[in-house]
C-alpha cells in the first residue's frame, strides 16, 4: 500500500502567538516554525505501517514557501521515503490544498492519504474531508487506531462519547487524532540518510489548480482579557444576576 | 520552564564568526550542506528540549543514589539515556569506520582493522560543540555521561591495541557502553604525579589494578550494560612522579572474545559525593580490588595518553559554561518579562521589570557574554577540524597550534562566563532567585563545577602562559593576533559606509589588541614565578579580546551578507564591546606587576589583619 502524507509547516506549539498591530494576521517574523503536531502523528503512523510491511512506499507532501522543504526533510528523517514540495508564497486555503492533493493523488495513485485532523495554526479541520469529497473516497476522521484487513481499514474514531469503530474500503482518506501514537525523534543516522532522499519541487500551476482565496480575513484579534468578577451576597442574588446576564 | 535551544545564534556564528564555508569546502566534509547542518541542529534541539530539559529539575532534587554498591540514577535518566542512544547522538563525531576519519586528531590505526564499520557519523567538532551545547543547556548532569564516553573513545582510538579497539569501540560509539576517566586520588588532584593506584602484571598480558579513585564522574550507574574505565596507575618499579604513570583499560564487566559482558570485574562504587550542583551526575569513589585491566599506550606514558582525552573534554567544559549560561538567560528573560515591580520609565503601569534600565543591562550582559564565549568555543572546534581536514600540511600544522592555543581559553573563559552569567540570572530574579523553585539557583550551582574540573581554570591559565605561549616564543599567539588585526582592518573598511557606525567596536578592539600584544610580550619575557601570578589575568584579557574580535567579525560578515539577524547582532556586539572587550586593557597593570603584589603582603598577616 502506497501512503501519501501531507505535512504543514506551522507556528511552533510552544510559541506565544502575537497578532500583528494592524490586525491583518499573526506575526510570523523571526518566530520558530515546526511541523504541525497532528501531521507528526500521521508521519509516525505511516512510518510504522512501512516498518510493519503494510505500507510499501511513503511520500510526504508540503504546500507553501521555500522553508516548507525543512518540514519535508523532518518527515524524511523520521522515515518517510521521499517528498513533494509544492512551492507557493501565497496563502493557501483548505480547498486549494485539497485540490492540489487530489491532483497529486491522481498522479501518484496512493491507496491511503493520511493527514493530521487539523493544523494548529488555523484549526480549520477541513482539508481531509474536502479531499475525500473531491476524490469520491471514503473517509475516516479523528483516527485513534488504524488496522488494515485486506482491502479495507478498521479505524477507531475519537468521538464525544468514546471510540467509534468503522470500516472503510481502500483507497481512503484518514485523518489522525492526538492519541493514535507518540511520534519518534528523528535519529542522527536517519537525519544523515534523509539528505539522500529526493524532494520533487512543483508549483500549483503544475497541477492546474487555482489557489486564489475564497475567503477574506476581515480582522484578527487577541481574545479579550478576563474582566474582574462581581461578588454576590446570596444564592438568590446569584440567580437573579445570571438571569440578568441571560445565562439562565 | 521550557528550554528552547539557541539554533539561530549557533547558525549565525557558524556562518559569520568562523569560516565554516572553508570547512565545508574540505573533501572530508563535502556533504555537509547548510540544510544538513540545520536538520542536525533542529534534531538535537528537539531531543534536548523535549527529552532532557524536563528531567533536569527532578535530577537536581533527587540526585543519583548508592545502595549496596549499586548506583541508581535519578528518575527518568535511564529512559532518557536509552532514548539518547536509540537516536544515535553518541556517534556524532565518532569515526565512520576503523581506519576512517575521526574528530579528535587521530586516525584509527591497525591494518587488520581497516574498513571495519563502527557506525560513527564522522561529523566535525564544530557540529559536536553546537549539539552538545544544547544538551548541556537542557541537562548538564546528563550531558557528562556522553562526554566521558566520547573522551574515553578518543584515548582508545589513539593509543589502545587493535584488539581492545575491536572489542570496546563498537559499543561505545552507539553509547550502549559508557566510558569513565579514573584519574584523581585523594592526594593526587591537580598533581597527578602523586597518584598511588598500583598495576601488577598478571603474567598473561593483563594487569591487576588496586587502589582508590575519587571524583569519578558517572563512575557507576544503571544506564548501560557495561562501563569502560580508563585508569591511571603505576607499574611496579615505575619511576616516581608523572613519568611513572601508565594508562589502563578496565571494564566493569569482563568481556568475552565476542564482546559479550560476563563476569563482574573488581571495580566498585563505594561512595557518592554530596555536591553543590550536578546532583544527577553520580560522582563516585571507585575501589579497584585487583581489577583486571589492559595497558593502553606505552608503559609510563599514561599522562600523555590521557591528555588525548583531556583536550577535547576541556573544550566541552567551556561549552558547558555556555550551555548552562544560555539556559539561565532564558529563565531570567522569562521572569523579567512577567515580573511587575515599580513603574517602568516611559511605559504604561503594569509593565514588567525587563523595561528597567538595570534589569535590561543584566540581560544584555548575560546574552552578549554567552555569545562571545560561544564564538571562542566554535573557533577552537573549527581549528581542530581544520587541523585534520585542511588540504595542505602547512595549514594543518597552523590549525593544530591554533587549537592548542584556544583550548585553555575556551575552557576557562567559557566556564567562568557560565558562573558569571548564571549568577546574574539569580540576581535578575531578586529574592526569588535565592529560592530553589524558580530553577535559577540550580543553574548557578550546576555551573560552578565547570571552572574546577578537567583542570582548574588556574591550571588552564598556566597551560596558556607556559606551554602555549612561552614555549614557542609566542609564535602561535602572534599568528592569532595577526588574524585579529585583519578583523580590525576589515571592520574599519566597512564602518562609515551607508551610515553604518562601528566606531565604538573599532576603538575598543584597537585598544584590546594593543593590550594583548603588550601583555603577550610581558608574559614571554617574565620569569616563571611571575608568569604563574600573571597567567589568569592574561587569560581573561585574551578571552575578552578574542571573543570581542570574533563577534565584531560576525557583524561585519553578517552585514555584508545581508543576514537578517545581523542588525540585531550589531546591537548585541555594541554592548559586548563596552562590557567585555573594553575591560581588556585594565588587566595590563596586574600582568605587569605579576608576582610582586601577590607575595608582597606578609603571609603571616593573611589570617589576622
Amino acid at each position: 500500500m502506497k501512503v501519501l502524507v501531507p505535512v504543514k509547516r506551522v507556528l511552533d506549539f510552544n510559541v506565544k502567538v502575537r497578532v500583528k498591530s494592524d490586525q491583518s494576521g499573526v506575526d510570523l517574523a523571526n518566530v520558530k516554525m515546526s511541523m504541525n503536531p497532528f501531521d507528526e502523528i500521521s508521519v509516525e503512523e505511516a512510518v510504522r505501517m512501512q516498518e510493519a510491511g503494510t505500507a510499501t512506499e511513503t511520500i510526504a507532501v508540503s504546500i507553501g514557501p521555500e522553508k516548507c522543504a525543512e518540514t519535508i526533510r523532518t518527515s524524511l528523517a523520521m522515515g518517510i521515503d521521499r517528498g513533494i514540495h509544492v512551492k507557493t508564497d501565497a496563502e493557501v486555503e483548505p480547498l486549494a490544498v485539497a485540490k492540489i492533493l487530489k491532483a497529486i493523488v491522481e498522479e501518484e495513485k496512493p491507496e491511503l492519504v493520511l493527514l493530521g485532523k487539523q493544523a494548529i495554526d488555523d484549526d480549520s479541520n477541513q482539508t481531509g474531508q474536502m479531499l475525500a469529497a473531491l476524490l469520491g473516497w471514503p473517509q475516516a476522521t479523528f483516527a485513534n487506531s488504524i488496522t488494515k484487513d485486506g482491502d479495507s481499514l478498521t479505524v477507531g474514531r475519537e468521538v464525544d462519547g468514546g471510540i467509534q469503530t468503522i470500516k472503510v474500503s481502500l483507497p481512503a482518506v484518514v485523518t489522525v487524532d492526538l492519541r493514535l501514537n507518540e511520534p519518534r525523534y528523528a535519529s542522527l543516522p536517519n537525519i544523515m540518510k534523509a539528505k539522500r532522499k529526493p524532494i520533487d519541487a512543483k508549483t500549483p500551476d503544475d497541477y492546474g489548480v487555482d489557489i486564489s482565496p475564497r475567503l477574506t480575513t476581515l480582522k484578527v484579534a487577541e481574545p479579550a482579557g478576563r474582566t474582574a468578577g462581581v461578588k454576590v451576597a446570596d444564592a438568590a442574588e446569584l440567580v437573579s444576576k445570571l438571569k440578568e446576564e441571560g445565562v439562565i | 520552564m521550557t528550554f528552547s535551544p539557541p539554533i539561530n545564534s549557533i547558525q549565525y556564528l557558524l556562518r559569520h564568526a568562523i569560516d565554516f564555508r572553508a570547512l565545508q569546502a574540505c573533501p572530508t566534509h563535502s556533504d555537509l550542506s547548510d540544510e544538513l547542518v540545520l536538520d542536525i541542529l533542529v534534531g538535537g534541539a528537539a531531543f534536548a528540549s523535549d527529552v532532557l530539559a524536563p528531567i533536569n529539575r527532578g535530577g537536581d532534587e533527587n540526585g543519583a543514589t548508592l545502595k549496596g554498591g549499586v548506583v541508581t540514577t535519578a528518575p527518568g535518566f535511564k529512559e532518557a539515556y536509552k532514548a539518547y542512544t536509540d537516536a544515535g547522538w553518541q556517534g556524532l563525531s565518532a569515526p565512520q569506520s576503523i581506519g576512517g576519519h575521526v574528530s579528535g586528531g587521530q586516525e584509527l590505526g591497525g591494518q587488520e582493522l581497516g574498513g571495519q564499520e563502527l557506525g560513527g557519523m564522522g561529523l566535525p567538532m564544530v557540529i559536536s560543540v553546537a549539539v552538545n551545547e544544547m544538551l548541556y543547556g537542557a541537562n548538564m548532569a546528563f550531558g557528562l555521561a556522553p562526554m566521558l564516553t566520547g573522551s574515553a573513545m578518543n584515548a582508545i582510538i589513539a593509543h589502545a591495541s587493535d584488539e581492545l579497539k575491536k572489542l570496546y569501540l563498537p559499543k561505545m560509539v552507539t553509547g550502549e557502553w559508557s566510558g569513565g576517566m579514573n584519574l584523581t586520588e585523594p592526594q593526587a588532584g591537580s598533581d597527578l604525579g602523586a597518584l598511588r593506584t598500583k598495576a601488577t602484571p598478571n603474567g598473561d598480558g593483563s594487569y591487576a589494578l588496586s587502589g582508590q579513585k575519587i571524583f569519578i564522574t558517572w563512575g557507576d550507574h544503571d544506564c548501560t550494560d557495561n562501563i569502560v574505565h580508563l585508569v591511571l596507575a603505576r607499574l611496579p618499579d615505575a619511576p616516581a612522579g608523572s613519568r611513572g604513570i601508565s594508562l589502563f583499560l578496565a571494564p566493569k564487566f569482563l568481556v568475552d572474545a565476542d564482546g559479550n559482558p560476563g563476569e563482574r570485574n573488581g571495580i566498585t562504587a563505594i561512595g557518592l559525593e554530596h555536591k553543590l550542583g550536578i546532583h544527577a551526575s553520580p560522582t563516585c569513589v571507585m575501589e579497584f580490588a585487583g581489577a583486571k585491566a589492559w595497558l593502553v599506550g606505552p608503559e609510563n606514558r599514561g599522562l600523555v595518553c590521557m591528555f588525548t582525552m583531556m583536550n577535547e573534554a576541556r573544550l566541552f567544559v567551556g561549552v558547558q559554561g555556555v550551555g548552562i549560561g544560555e539556559r539561565a538567560f532564558q529563565t531570567a528573560l522569562a521572569y523579567a518579562g512577567e515580573r511587575v515591580q515599580g513603574r517602568v520609565a516611559g511605559a504604561e503601569p503594569g509593565a514588567p521589570i525587563s523595561g528597567h534600565g538595570d534589569v535590561r543591562r543584566m540581560l544584555m550582559d548575560m546574552k552578549s557574554g554567552i555569545m562571545g564565549a560561544r564564538a571562542i568555543n566554535l573557533a577552537c572546534a573549527y581549528a581542530l577540524d581544520m587541523s585534520e581536514a585542511a588540504p595542505d600540511e602547512e595549514a594543518r600544522t597552523a590549525d593544530r597550534a591554533r587549537q592548542a592555543l584556544l583550548t585553555p581559553i575556551a575552557k576557562a573563559y567559557g566556564s567562568d562566563m557560565g558562573v558569571a552569567v548564571t549568577s546574574t540570572g539569580v540576581q535578575i530574579h531578586g529574592g526569588m532567585g535565592f529560592i530553589e523553585e524558580t530553577g535559577a539557583a540550580q543553574h548557578y550551582r550546576d555551573a560552578r563545577i565547570a571552572p574546577i574540573y578537567e583542570g582548574t581554570n588556574g591550571i588552564q591559565a598556566l597551560d596558556l602562559a607556559g606551554r602555549k605561549v612561552r614555549r614557542d616564543g609566542g609564535a602561535a599567539m602572534a599568528a592569532l593576533i595577526g588574524d585579529l588585526d585583519v578583523i580590525l582592518a576589515d571592520t574599519k573598511d566597512i564602518s562609515g559606509n551607508n551610515g553604518l557606525d562601528l566606531g565604538c567596536n573599532i576603538r575598543h578592539l584597537e585598544a584590546g589588541l594593543v593590550a594583548m600584544k603588550s601583555a603577550t610580550g610581558m608574559v614571554i619575557a617574565m620569569d616563571e614565578i611571575d608568569s604563574h601570578a600573571a597567567a589568569v589575568p592574561y587569560l581573561d584579557l585574551c578571552g575578552h579580546v578574542i571573543s570581542g574580535a570574533l563577534l565584531i567579525k560576525s557583524v561585519v560578515s553578517g552585514l555584508k551578507a545581508k543576514d537578517p539577524h545581523a542588525p540585531a547582532m550589531q546591537k548585541l556586539v555594541w554592548h559586548h564591546s563596552l562590557k567585555y572587550l573594553a575591560q581588556a586593557p585594565a588587566y595590563l597593570a596586574q600582568i605587569k606587576c605579576a608576582a610582586a603584589p601577590v607575595f608582597a603582603y606578609p603571609e603571616d598577616r593573611l589570617a589576622d589583619l
